[in-house]
């Protein structure tokens, strides 16, 4: 399958092991990427919360992008923030024919035009809708038997659940659980996994943004999770590489390592928590590279190599 | 007539007793509401469960609990409905969250929701000299704030406020979409001052986290998470409101570094939000106190080689050519009369009008 693909920004800045996973697992799952380099930023929320016009039309320049790449079936992005921030944008854009005429008059300076009805989805969602649990399952050489994961969407990948498509028949609230599983792993539920990692206010109100942060890693870890998974690189900011301040202000010791999704996926396909850019993160995955009665227990190698 | 079962949060203060759980099955067809259900289970089974209703068509707000985890008013969802998405089968109904409960399902609104609906001066003060007859306002300005007027009180954004479970202070959606309702009216006179109060409070509009909960929540469509944001674009841009809390240098930052590399420049944003939104923002002493408290933290990331100096210091953006399509898309959009804000609760969708 090849898609069209959107890495974000923190993906590739702050955690660039997200963007090099992703990467490393696509050929695995017979994906083909077709990179959007020249697409902006999503915004992230903020640019709309600036002026809403401004976030519309440069999401709508990556969507027209997208129109454009030879060959995709659809757009792919690996950062729930990005899939909430564009859905929103797309959602307006979508909604009338005269408002996206006006985005696209901005847009003919550079000869683009976006039209309505692109299909974007994160890794996550095209995972269990486009290549399937089952094919999943089937590619699975190293499966993360005994290893409890907890999963944690972010916020944006969530709600609103009308804007973002999820029903009876797309039941994407609970697809972290339903790939943890294909890939072998036992799902752990605890209160946090579909909260707020408290990324956003960081800047503006760091106590709060900690205590979420904090309380949800401690609400895992009570739950008997070795580790999390999320699909969105802003929650891995303040989960992992706030940790170490998070536990300060929630106080408690937490060590709960976060996994980014196509880290989880490539350690169940088979490739080295050094290829998949383990070694890099605040809070050392010990407890996923040293289960000792699983399988996963084997690449326990690959990371002490790597820090 | 069919057969429901619910599953009733009990909990009387006065009994010294803990909350517990009590199941009460009902007969009634699927398009009837929890609500009668649950006042089916009291009139039949036990006349002691705590309930608040008054209208019963999800208009007086009085009946706001959670359904199988979720918020909403109890006459506003149907038995069948509700037992489709219920986890085994039977409806789970408990109080709202945020708020201390009284009895059952029954929560103490004047504690929290009404305090700080009354925080934001929930009235018209209006401009002086008061005109002999009525103000005459264009019409486009009371359909801006329709959406923040349909709200009706029932507090379902004020129970899943993730902002507020961690920082009980926050004054909350509800209260801060009644407010727009004021900022946003031509006849208010303190527009400025109420921006200010809502900007300079620790807990006031940069204190909302983001996260869509509210937008889920509201029975109404009120959008609540959707109108902090719309105070936050006054605040900041309009009426150049530069807080303590950071907000509006961090909005500015980030938009003027993706104007200029076209991606966002996580390392450039962190002292500009603290220092305001300039490449010397890291020599400001409150950049430099809060990247210094943040030092152990970037250390590690640096030895990890999560973050690297090649990111810090020569951070990715795009080629010339697209930051330029970028940086002509700012001026454009931004350099417009009047900011376009288009909003789908008021204009509709295009389907809906066919």
């Amino acid at each position: 399958m090849k898609v069209a693909y959107w890495p974000g920004c923190v993906s590739r800045g702050f955690t660039p092991e997200l963007h090099g996973s992703m990467a490393k697992v696509a050929p695995l799952l017979d994906l083909e990427l077709v990179a959007l380099d020249r697409a902006s930023c999503c915004g992230a929320g903020v640019i709309a919360e600036h002026n809403p016009e401004l976030a519309d039309t440069l999401n709508a320049r990556t969507f027209a992008l997208a129109q454009q790449a030879e060959g995709t079936a659809l757009m792919m992005n690996i950062c729930s923030t990005c899939q909430g921030a564009q859905s929103e944008c797309q959602e307006r854009l979508d909604a009338s024919a005269e408002y996206r005429a006006q985005i696209n008059t901005t847009l003919a300076a550079e000869g683009l035009s976006y039209e309505k009805g692109l299909t974007n989805k994160n890794f996550l969602w095209l995972l269990v809708e486009e290549i399937g649990l089952e094919d999943l399952r089937a590619r699975v050489v190293r499966p993360l038997t005994d290893l409890r994961v907890g999963p944690f969407y972010g916020c944006y990948i969530v709600r609103p659940v009308d804007r973002l498509g999820i029903d009876d028949t797309h039941p994407r609230e609970s697809y972290l659980g339903q790939v943890i599983e294909a890939l072998g792993g036992t799902v752990t539920d605890y209160a946090g996994s579909h909260k707020c990692c408290g990324f956003p206010i960081i800047t503006m109100n760091k106590q709060a943004s900690l205590k979420q942060a904090g309380r949800h890693l401690g609400d895992a870890s009570d739950a008997g999770a070795d580790c999390l998974v999320t699909p969105c690189p802003l929650c891995h900011l303040n989960l992992d590489l706030q940790q170490p301040l998070a536990e300060k202000v929630v106080g408690r010791d937490l060590g709960m390592p976060v996994l980014h999704l196509p880290q989880l996926v490539g350690l169940a396909l088979g490739l080295k928590p050094n290829e998949l850019g383990l070694q890099r993160h605040v809070v050392k995955p010990t407890s996923v590279i040293d289960w000792s009665t699983s399988v996963v227990g084997q690449v326990g190698d690959g990371a002490a190599a790597g820090g | 007539m069919a057969e429901y079962t619910l599953r009733l949060r009990r909990y009387d203060p006065e009994s010294g007793e803990a909350a517990y759980w009590e199941e009460h099955t009902v007969e009634l067809e699927p398009h009837r509401s929890v609500l009668e259900g649950i006042l089916q289970a009291k009139n039949r089974h036990d006349g002691s469960i705590g309930i608040r209703c008054s209208c019963r068509a999800a208009i007086c707000g009085s009946c706001g609990v959670r359904i199988n985890g979720q918020p909403d008013l109890a006459c506003h969802t149907h038995l069948g409905r509700a037992q489709k998405h219920s986890k085994d089968g039977v409806i789970e109904v408990e109080p709202m969250g945020n708020m201390p409960v009284i009895k059952d399902l029954i929560v103490d609104m004047e504690a929290v929701h009404w305090k700080k609906i009354r925080r934001v001066t929930p009235w018209l003060i209006p401009k002086q000299p008061v005109p002999e007859r009525e103000y005459i306002v264009p019409r486009e300005n009371m359909v801006d704030v329709t959406q923040s007027m349909a709200c009706i009180q029932c507090g379902a954004c004020v129970s899943d406020c993730l902002s507020m479970e961690v920082d009980p202070e926050f004054i909350g959606p509800a209260a801060l979409a009644k407010a727009y309702r004021f900022v946003g009216d031509p006849r208010d006179d303190q527009h400025r001052e109420r921006l200010e109060d809502l900007a300079e409070d620790p807990h006031g509009i940069y204190d909302c986290t983001h996260c869509f909960a509210c937008i889920d929540a509201c029975p109404k469509g009120v959008a609540p998470m959707s109108q902090i944001m719309r105070l936050r674009r006054l605040a900041g841009n309009d009426f150049e409101i530069e807080d303590r809390n950071n907000g509006e240098r961090h909005e500015a930052s980030f938009v003027s570094l993706v104007k200029q590399y076209g991606l966002l420049n996580e390392a450039e944003l962190l002292p500009r939000s603290y220092g305001g939104d300039s490449p010397l923002a890291k020599f400001k002493p409150s950049a430099a106190a809060e990247l210094a408290s943040s030092l152990p933290v970037i250390a590690k990331a640096l030895l990890r080689g999560k973050v690297t100096a090649a990111a810090v210091f020569k951070p990715h953006k795009l080629a010339p050519s697209d930051r330029k399509a970028v940086k002509r898309i700012y001026d454009e959009v931004e350099g417009r009369e009047e900011r376009l804000e288009f909003n789908i609760y008021i204009s509709g969708r295009d389907e809906d009008l066919t």
